[in-house]
């Protein structure tokens, strides 16, 4: 069925709600397509019979008189976010085989609302990277030029909805994670206000920072999406308690009138030729729908990159403690006593990355240490956030690229870790101020791979942040375009 | 700040984490030439400025102390490496 390969979740309600397809035709439909393009390495997990068993509860439940706008559309999930049926990794041999006994409250929300889980996707391990190479499961490529990265850490996501292999993913974002991916590959990555989704079940990473988002094809998905995905839950403690939101609701309000900020600290060195042409060419349409430029300063977001290596380690070496042996996950083979199980378990289980993070993260929260570093780390944080806060009282919203370069080779960032943190250099300020923000195709750069153009809102400001990339998507095709063979 | 092997050992054993002796002298390299980049935040002046733990200055919520969830202990104890009658295997830890 050629209109089904591209088509996007609103066609795709729009198809079932006709009964032009069923939820099962559906699923089949992406099972295969995911089966013809395994060499994405983008699944993790599979389990055909449980999507469609899936399926036929959705189109029973049509059956039955149901017609919600999501009822039967297949979504696929990050590793990070727990699911009952299949296996819930993240990306790690620490948890290879761990069946949870629940389901994360997004993934739950997604059920609830018909939705088809096509199963889990690759991630960098335990969230931790930008480039999708620090997951224990192998790298995920880029569907635009397979010897590229899609990015990370959510690089199975942007992967699989690039590849239209899933009409759409949910993704997770603490520096950049879904931003930087979906840049990467050309798909709309959207983080939402921190807070606003939940993260139960949302295996933790940096838990003042993780936010739980979305890969799809367009901004106008996103926010049919955010109605089921967005919300208070009691489970979550740092959930805000918010009443619920039709994020569709100011999407063809335009930009005739609306002031972007664009600061000039994000277009300064380090960043290619050809990222900038795109973006700065993405502003001029901008104008010409109506929006005022503004330069703005954003004069200390320069100091996010280390203040988040400091906080985002740290809470992370809280967040693995976890992780010893004793009630899930790896425990090692051969031991000594209590002490060293949980030394070697915790050895044997992590990679790298993960391995780094704890030890910096333990660094800096030890004693003598904790006060430089970590607690220092926390006012510059501060500093970062108020400086969002008052330029946005210049501006509607603010644009700038999101990466500095287009998706890079294999092993080209990997032997050299602060080269790699580098990568989150536009997305983590934005992190750290907890505002909701997101990536949007704008054009391709060097080797033919895409750019993406970041947008950023003030908290809460999820529907005009959406609405203003609705006005871009109306204008111009990028995030229809496809990869090479897709 | 510089570490010696000595602090990445001592990090190491905080961190409840083995490692080897090859990789201890790796990681030093690695994580100094972390700790080289976070420099530079720590010479801003920070004076009068409060600590931010949550972006949006949330703070802990409570709850009543009441029962909310029944355990499912099989469930729970489906991902053990080990078990026995219902309760989690570990080494001695007492002698």
């Amino acid at each position: 069925m050629a209109e089904l390969a591209h088509a996007s979740v609103a066609e795709l309600g729009r198809l079932l709600a006709a009964r032009k397809v069923s939820a099962v035709e559906l699923a089949q439909h992406y099972l295969a397509r995911i089966d013809a393009q395994r060499d994405l390495n983008a699944f993790l997990d599979l389990r055909p019979e449980l999507t469609l068993a899936q399926a036929r509860a959705a189109d029973q439940r049509r059956a039955r008189g149901e017609d919600g706008a999501l009822l039967g559309v297949p979504i696929a999930h990050k590793d990070i976010f727990v699911t009952r049926g299949w296996a819930s990794t993240a990306g790690s041999k620490m948890l290879r085989g761990f069946m949870s006994p629940f389901d994360a409250t997004v993934v739950a929300n997604f059920e609830q609302a018909g939705m088809v889980c096509l199963g889990k996707l690759n991630c960098d391990e335990f969230a931790m990277g930008s480039s999708n190479e620090n997951s224990a499961y192998g790298p995920v490529h880029n569907p635009w030029d397979k010897a590229a990265v899609p990015g990370g850490s959510s690089g199975g996501s942007s992967a699989a909805v690039a590849a239209r292999i899933a009409p759409a993913a949910t993704a997770t974002d603490t520096g950049g994670s879904i931003r930087e991916p979906a840049a990467f590959t050309g798909v709309t990555g959207t983080k939402p206000t921190y807070g606003r989704p939940s993260r139960w079940g949302m295996i933790a990473f940096a838990s003042s920072l993780d936010t739980a988002g979305l890969m799809t094809q367009s901004a106008e998905d996103c926010a049919l999406l955010f109605n089921r995905m967005l919300g208070f839950d009691p489970q979550d403690s740092t959930s805000i308690d918010r009443p619920a939101e039709d994020y569709t609701r100011a999407l063809g309000s335009g930009v005739a009138g609306l002031t972007i900020g664009v600061p000039q600290e994000f277009f300064g060195d380090g960043l290619q030729p050809d990222v900038e042409a795109a973006v700065r060419e993405a502003l001029r349409v901008y104008q010409r729908l109506g929006a005022r430029l503004v330069e703005i300063s954003l004069p200390n977001a320069a100091l996010g990159i280390p203040v988040y290596y400091v906080l985002a380690p740290a809470e992370a070496s809280s967040n693995l403690a976890r992780f010893d042996g004793v009630r899930y996950g790896h425990r090692a083979a051969h031991y000594a006593d209590l002490a060293d199980m949980i030394k070697k378990s915790r050895a044997e289980g992590f990679g790298a990355e993960p391995k780094r993070r704890i030890l910096i993260g333990t660094y800096v929260l030890s004693h003598g240490y904790y006060d430089a570093y970590f607690i220092q780390a926390m006012k510059v944080r501060r500093i970062i956030a108020d400086e969002f806060r008052a330029a946005f009282n210049q501006c509607d919203a603010i644009m700038s690229p999101v990466t500095t370069s287009v998706a890079f080779g294999f092993g080209e960032k990997a032997a050299d870790p602060v080269a790699m943190y580098l990568a989150d250099l536009y997305t983590v300020p934005g992190s750290l101020a907890g505002i909701p923000s997101m990536s949007v195709p704008c054009g391709f750069g060097a080797g033919g791979r895409p750019v993406g153009l970041q947008l950023m809102c003030n908290h809460f400001e999820e529907a005009k942040m959406l609405a203003i990339a609705h006005a871009y998507q109306r204008e111009t095709d990028w995030h229809r375009r496809l990869p090479p063979g897709v | 700040m510089s570490l010696a092997l000595a602090d990445v050992r001592r990090i190491a054993h905080l961190a409840r984490l083995e490692i080897a002796d090859a990789e201890a002298t790796a990681t030093q390299a690695q994580l100094n030439d972390i700790l080289a980049m976070i420099e530079r935040m720590q010479r801003v002046d920070t004076t009068g400025v409060e600590p931010m733990a949550h972006p949006l200055g949330g703070t802990q919520r409570l709850r009543a102390d009441c029962v909310t969830e029944s355990a499912e202990r099989d469930r729970l104890l489906a991902n053990a490496p080990a078990q026995e009658a219902g309760l989690f295997l570990v080494p001695r830890v007492v002698e």
